[in-house]
């Protein structure tokens, strides 16, 4: 890939008219599919709001998972740090109610982290065989726990009793008005309001503020010397050492955080997904989280990216399975769209590759009537690989990343 | 120096068992359960002549994930997609077995031939995109078993390639033709899968490829050291590629055990985790052929064992709790004894005035 073009995609992905235009398009392109299919849901305002309840736990493990990678260690125990979020958010959710849930979530988490940082950092075990040691170990302890404490209390050994909800607030006025709105069906107007509808009505404070972890990553991982030092362990620790940061401790933090976010996306799901702690509750999102890292690009708003287009999926599988055959439409026309714009660009290779694949999925739209769950279960899955297949040259992970690193003797 | 290796590959394992017993036992006491006593009905228990039986048939399941998993670490490689390739491979090798009817010794053999295949080339995606995109196979492998679970799931509804028998919810392939089944050895109270016997021959067969063959030393040369296997010659990103394979080919003998001589169809209930348990086993028996063996029965045992405890009032994931305390031991006692040789040798070679810090270097990457 040339400089110059090197150069137009930073700027494409920046420049936020590009953004707005980008967004007008697929707004544009929903909203007619929307009419020719019949698939209200798709821009819906409880669609929004499921989208909603299905991202927040992604994003957090993808912001836990985007924590530790930072700083050159790779988490594959998020989902046992999820697990664990959800049995201590139902426990203590239980007890003392929601605040109290996520507070001991949070702190519980950390402590996961933290043990993970003295196998992997201080002790130097394989990062992989830690993470992948303590799911076990949250699966068996959540099990274990759950007969010992939930079954007297009115549950069982894979169900917690009914937790109390975080509360729940609309914008006043506003939310009223855009879901009338929504539904006077207007082309393009209506489906804008349905979407932003979803966002302001019924809102959890949990959801607004998890989604505040955002702006923060991104402000402590790229604007502060703390964040600065975090990555620079990431990509050398070596140099970093030489230069005076701890490595051990900064990674220590990192994971402790790390932990922390993947448990707190754990209690949300006992907590505002859902009302109850449920084994298996968490269902690889702790997985799914590591996948939006790399789809992000180890960036917070692209693990906010990615964590919205697969929750927005899997909100639709279960609301309602025909939206995400019409997903397939606005793929298609999105896709021709880009494979036009790449021809004026003369980039040809993209363009045929772009328009070749749209084709293929306008097939699979006129041929299959409904796309089965299965496939719509792994599609974050098969994206990741997809990604990295037609994109790893444009990724950019630390690049010690997963690489072992010993403190020098004379630093003790 | 022989024989403080041996010494030590014997101990570190079973000092990681008694921290875990320890550990759990610990937990026991908490809710007031005795730790002597539940352990002692579980070892009776799982030391039953039924129990025993149905312990070999598990643990040749489990040690074949094991071997699968030892080949890749040999190669450095975490081969965590052995769950993927078990259930393409089973899956596949149940549609295609009960689909044709061979004589009987062809049939079987077919069957098997088609696992190792499937597994070998489900193993092989993460091998091409390690070498060719340089995707760590940690990451591809875990998005490529959900893929594998969703596809089977999706082959497996009826009408496509599965079927469900009136008046019940389980889903399974066709049943194999008789001459696809392999026969079950009496033995004390049950019987056991004659597949068991290949699982040993499995065993002996990477003993052999490993420390016998050209491939074998290559490979264990590439896993030591990247470069200097390149300078010998080596071509470094085909043996991952190759190795991979492997590894994903026999991790897809993984459940034939079951289906040839059990279910003679792949169902749902077809067990998960194989990844865990064959990784695990590959660290606690150290990548040795025997080494696996004893820790696959042992695992085996645990599993089975932990049936009894329900009955007493004790959850069975106590044991699941063990399991993972042993891995995490097992790997820490490990990384402990290399850093405690790195730093004798380092004494060693200093008074012996010999400065180079290449030599002790390469002394203790032999011996971890």
């Amino acid at each position: 890939m040339s400089l110059l073009t090197k150069e137009k995609l930073k700027k494409s992905v920046s420049s936020p008219s590009r953004i707005a235009i980008i967004v007008a398009v697929v707004l544009v392109v929903a909203s007619i599919v929307r009419r020719i299919t019949g698939a209200d849901d798709i821009t819906s305002a409880g669609a929004t709001g499921a989208t909603l309840r299905f991202t927040v736990p992604l994003l957090m493990a993808g912001l836990g998972g985007l924590w530790a990678e930072r700083s050159g260690v790779i988490n594959i125990g998020l989902e046992g740090m999820m697990i664990a979020g959800t049995w201590i958010g139902a426990w203590f959710g239980f007890l003392h109610g929601p605040l109290v849930g996520f507070i001991c979530a949070a702190i519980g988490g950390a402590l996961i982290g933290l043990f993970h940082g003295l196998l992997v950092v201080k002790i130097g075990i394989d990062q992989a065989v830690s993470g992948l040691a303590i799911n076990l170990l949250a699966l068996g302890a959540a099990r274990y726990l759950s007969s010992i404490y939930f079954a007297p209390n009115g549950g069982d050994i894979s169900l917690s009793p009914q937790v109390k909800q975080p509360g729940v607030f609309s914008i006043p006025g506003l939310s009223s008005f855009l879901i009338d709105l929504n539904a006077k069906n207007i082309i393009v107007i209506s489906d804008a309001a349905g979407i932003i509808g979803g966002f302001v009505t019924e809102i959890s404070y949990a959801t607004v503020l998890l989604f505040l972890l955002v702006p923060i990553s991104t402000w402590v991982l790229w604007r502060t010397r703390f964040g600065l030092r975090l990555r620079f362990c990431g990509e050398n620790p070596v140099a970093a050492e030489s230069l005076g940061v701890k490595v051990f401790r900064t990674r220590y933090i990192a994971l402790a955080i790390s932990g922390m976010f993947a448990s707190l996306g754990g209690a949300y799901l006992c907590m505002v997904s859902a009302s109850v702690y449920r084994e298996g509750q968490t269902a690889g999102r702790g997985f799914i989280g590591l996948a939006t890292v790399i789809f992000g690009n180890w960036r917070p708003t692209g693990v906010l990216a990615g964590s919205f287009l697969f929750g927005f999926t899997d909100a639709l599988r279960v609301r309602q399975s025909t939206s995400v055959h019409a997903i397939l439409l606005v793929i298609v026309i999105l896709g021709l769209l880009f494979a036009m714009w790449k021809f004026f660009q003369r980039n040809y290779k993209v363009f045929g590759i772009s328009a070749l694949s749209s084709l293929i999925v306008g097939v699979i739209f006129l041929k299959v009537p409904k796309i089965p769950d299965e496939f719509v279960t792994f599609f974050p899955n098969l994206a990741t690989i997809l990604v990295l297949v037609l994109l790893a040259q444009k990724l950019r992970p630390p690049a010690m990343l997963a690489v072992p690193f010993r403190e020098r003797e004379e630093g003790h | 120096m022989k024989l403080n290796k041996v010494f030590w590959g014997i101990v570190a394992p079973l000092a990681a068992i008694a921290t875990s017993l320890l550990f759990v036992s610990g937990i026991l006491l908490l809710k007031g359960n005795p730790p002597y006593e539940t352990l002692k009905t579980m070892v009776d228990y799982g030391f039953t002549p039924r129990n025993i039986v149905a312990e070999l048939n598990i643990a040749s399941s489990y040690y074949i994930a094991g071997v699968a998993a030892a080949i890749g670490f040999k190669m450095l490689l975490f081969n965590i997609g052995i769950d993927g390739q078990y259930r393409m491979a089973v899956f596949f090798a149940a549609v295609v077995g009960g689909a044709v009817t061979l004589p009987p010794i062809l049939h079987v053999t077919l069957i098997i031939i088609v696992g190792a295949v499937v597994g070998g080339l489900w193993g092989s995606i993460a091998g091409y995109l390690k070498v060719k995109r340089g995707i760590s196979e940690v990451i591809s492998n875990i998005m490529l078993n959900v893929i594998a679970g969703g596809l089977v799931a999706f082959l497996l509804q009826p009408g496509r390639l599965g079927e469900q028998a009136d008046g019940s919810n389980n889903l399974n392939t066709p049943i194999l033709a008789t001459s696809g089944w392999m026969p079950t050895i009496k033995f004390l109270d049950g019987e056991i899968h004659s597949f068991v016997i290949v699982s040993v021959f499995i065993g002996i067969g990477f003993w052999v490829l490993l420390n016998k063959s050209v491939f074998g030393f290559n490979l264990r040369s590439t896993g030591m050291s990247f470069r200097a296997a390149r300078a010998g010659g080596v071509n470094a990103p085909r043996m991952i590629f190759i190795t991979m394979a492997l590894s994903g080919g026999i991790a897809g003998l993984t459940g034939m055990g079951t289906l040839l001589s059990e279910t003679h169809s792949y169902s749902i209930s077809f067990p998960a985790g194989y990844a865990l348990t064959g990784l695990a086993l590959a660290l606690l028996g150290r990548n040795h052929p025997v080494g696996i063996a004893f820790a696959a029965y042992f695992w085996a045992f645990l599993d089975r064992s932990a049936g009894v405890l329900d009955l007493n009032g004790v959850p069975r994931e106590i044991i699941t709790i063990m399991q993972g305390t042993i891995v995490l031991s097992i790997v820490v006692a490990y990384e402990l004894i290399k850093r405690i040789n790195q730093k004798q040798e380092q004494r060693l070679v200093g008074s012996a005035g010999n400065e180079q810090i290449a030599a002790p270097k390469v002394e203790s990457e032999k011996n971890s």
